[in-house]
């Protein structure tokens, strides 16, 4: 490794000879920055698992607009739209198809756990609303009671999913009334609910009696091949008279959820804060680690400065050793965070897990924040004083 | 006016240290003028200005009143570019021996070449080798401090400041961590660098020893030149 930096610095690697001089010390800094990493690394998985989490139930509709009343910040969040608007909004020449959508939780009791179902209720006759995987299933939805089941449902046994066909039917008791289960499709569990459920919007209605048809929590819209989504929004803002109404592109409702998510609800804004403790702790320690090396080779530092040495080689010394710190530091730190994060998604079942991306920004920063540190600690540098060494 | 030969020179040198009422003046009106390629020995009892003066014709300190010229630059308000630039030919060696606890004494040697810039790797290991087997270290080349004795360390580090060749040496009591051998053996090299290359040397010692050795002794008492001894 000295032989390398040698070689890549064209000088002695003084600052990797000075780090590793103590295997100790240089073992806990390794430690300290390792430990940083792992702290932005699970908040980034986490905010990450929130972003797949949220975008989601997203992925299993196929729309161009949604219409959603004014204080629907999410997919699940927020009061009822008249269909009304709707049909008005199908008069536009570019609009379609339409179809109402209804969400609500359903709590499927089962013997150790209640499994939350994040219900959809759609409309059966129109599968082109939906993903193709779902819309390929959903023939047993024209029966009334009969539901698709999200097989990866947290507190659902995989083998048991596995089991509902339309062959070998699943019923449950919910509210009174039986549900019977045909088919599955792939979701996962989140941090609003264990999994997700479709009916149509008949079984929904009997599901949930105090709702009604003429009120759906948002309205999909289909246009025509070719036309911009972002451009019919508009009209439709002008054509329809409620203008409380948010009416946007269906890219646009699943980014301002995400945001909505990240940025405003408290467990967005918690792990976002972890994000940055975890970088403040990096560059914490980053600095305590350069700073002590620094005050404790100040005499030598000192006679490099008698020998004509330039701040810029004392500069390289210290930048050096925080390129080392951030390097060497990383590679435990991801590994540790990789095993965490699996261990955390298979006890949560949220989608907990280390990303190309994640390992890309998190070296990136880490090497960012050692750098800073560094630049910060060779303030200290300012107090060799060759002429203390007579 | 700087003689064009006298790679150390100064006139009227005055410094001071601290400020207000606790200003005390360490060097009065200093003049001299040291020839190449001489061994120039300071003396005079402690707090007399040696160690000042020494700083301040090494660049370490800037020059306050009066005039230093070293190796034909003025010091006085000279840019600090220049003054670092100016150090890379000295050679200093200090009473501590102050070699880098993680560098091995190939390497704390190696330090003293590498400030002139790139040297062919070949051509720098061979000085290295050459400046430590001159010292009698041949065999510990590959050591850290921490494995080396006080009077090693100390070649070690007279081996770093000759190494590069400097136009002249500053040195602060060298001798004090060396046994009798040790120091007569790098006294000696001194004088013989001195004779073959032309390097100046600026000591300040108490040995004796040395004393017997010198060209010129030069006495300070209270900041002044009192005593100026050619031999």
């Amino acid at each position: 490794m000295s032989r390398l930096l040698e070689i890549l610095f064209g000088r002695l690697p003084i600052g990797w000879l000075q780090l590793t001089h103590s295997r100790t010390r240089f073992a806990a800094a390794l430690a300290g920055v390792a430990f940083a990493n792992v702290l932005v690394f699970v908040q980034l998985g986490i905010m990450n698992s929130m972003a797949t989490a949220t975008l989601r139930p997203y992925s299993f509709l196929q729309a161009d607009i949604m219409i959603s009343a004014s204080d629907s910040n999410a997919l699940s969040d927020g009061g009822n739209v008249a269909r009304q608007w709707m049909l008005q909004a199908m008069a536009r020449p570019d609009v379609t198809a339409g179809m109402g959508l209804f969400l609500a939780n359903v709590n499927w009791q089962r013997a150790a756990t209640t499994v939350g179902l994040t219900t959809f209720g759609i409309d059966p006759a129109q599968p082109g609303f939906l993903s193709p995987d779902i819309a390929a299933r959903i023939g047993p939805l024209q029966v009334q009671m009969a539901g698709l089941l999200d097989r990866l449902s947290r507190g659902l046994p995989r083998e048991e999913a596995a089991g509902i066909r339309p062959q070998s039917p699943l019923s449950f008791e919910t509210s009174g009334k039986t549900l019977t289960l045909y088919d599955t499709f792939a979701g996962g569990g989140g941090f609003g609910g264990d999994g997700y459920m479709m009916v149509s919007d008949q079984t929904f209605l009997a599901l949930f009696p105090a709702r009604q048809s003429a009120a759906p929590d948002h309205i999909l819209l289909q246009l025509r091949p070719g036309a911009d989504p972002e451009k019919v929004s508009l009209e439709l803002r002008d054509l329809i008279s409620d203008k409380t109404l948010r009416i946007r592109s269906f890219a646009q409702a699943a980014q301002d959820d995400l945001s909505y998510q990240q940025t405003r609800r408290p467990t967005g804004v918690i792990f976002g804060f972890g994000v940055i403790i975890g970088v403040l702790v990096g560059i914490v320690i980053v600095y305590q680690v350069l700073s002590t090396d620094v005050a404790d080779h100040m005499r030598e530092y000192a006679t490099f400065k008698a020998m004509g040495y330039g701040q810029g080689f004392f500069l390289g010394i210290v930048l050096e050793e925080a390129l080392i710190l951030g390097l060497f530091g990383f590679i435990p730190g991801a590994i540790v965070a990789t095993g965490m994060l699996t261990l955390m998604g298979k006890l949560t079942t949220l989608p907990l897990a280390m990303t190309p991306a994640m390992i890309i920004a998190v070296f990136a920063g880490t090497l960012v924040f050692s750098m800073v540190s560094g630049a910060i600690a060779t303030r200290r540098l300012a107090g060799a004083d060759p002429a203390d060494l007579f | 006016m700087a003689p064009d030969d006298a790679p150390l020179w100064t006139s009227e040198l005055n410094h001071w240290f601290g400020v207000g009422e606790a200003r005390k003046q360490a060097l009065f009106d200093v003049s001299l003028s040291i020839a190449r390629g001489s061994l120039t020995v300071l003396v005079g009892p402690s707090g007399s200005g040696k160690t000042t003066l020494l700083t301040l014709l090494g660049c370490l300190r800037e020059v306050q009143a009066g005039s230093v010229v070293l190796l034909g630059h003025e010091l006085h308000g000279a840019p600090p570019a220049l003054s670092t630039a100016l150090r890379r030919r000295l050679g200093f060696i200090f009473q501590a021996h102050n070699l880098h606890e993680s560098l091995t004494a190939m390497q704390n040697v190696l330090m003293g070449l590498q400030v002139k810039g790139r040297v062919d790797k070949a051509v720098a290991g061979r000085a290295a080798t050459h400046a430590l087997g001159l010292l009698g270290l041949s065999d510990r080349m590959d050591y850290l401090p921490a494995n080396l004795s006080g009077g090693q360390k100390q070649r070690v580090a007279v081996a770093r400041a000759l190494v590069g060749n400097p136009d002249v040496v500053l040195a602060d009591e060298p001798t004090a961590a060396l046994d009798r051998e040790s120091g007569a053996n790098v006294v000696d090299l001194l004088k013989r660098l001195g004779q073959v290359r032309g390097t100046t040397t600026v000591m300040v010692t108490h040995d004796n020893r040395i004393l017997d050795l010198a060209d010129r002794i030069l006495t300070l008492e209270d900041g002044r030149i009192v005593g100026d001894r050619q031999r």
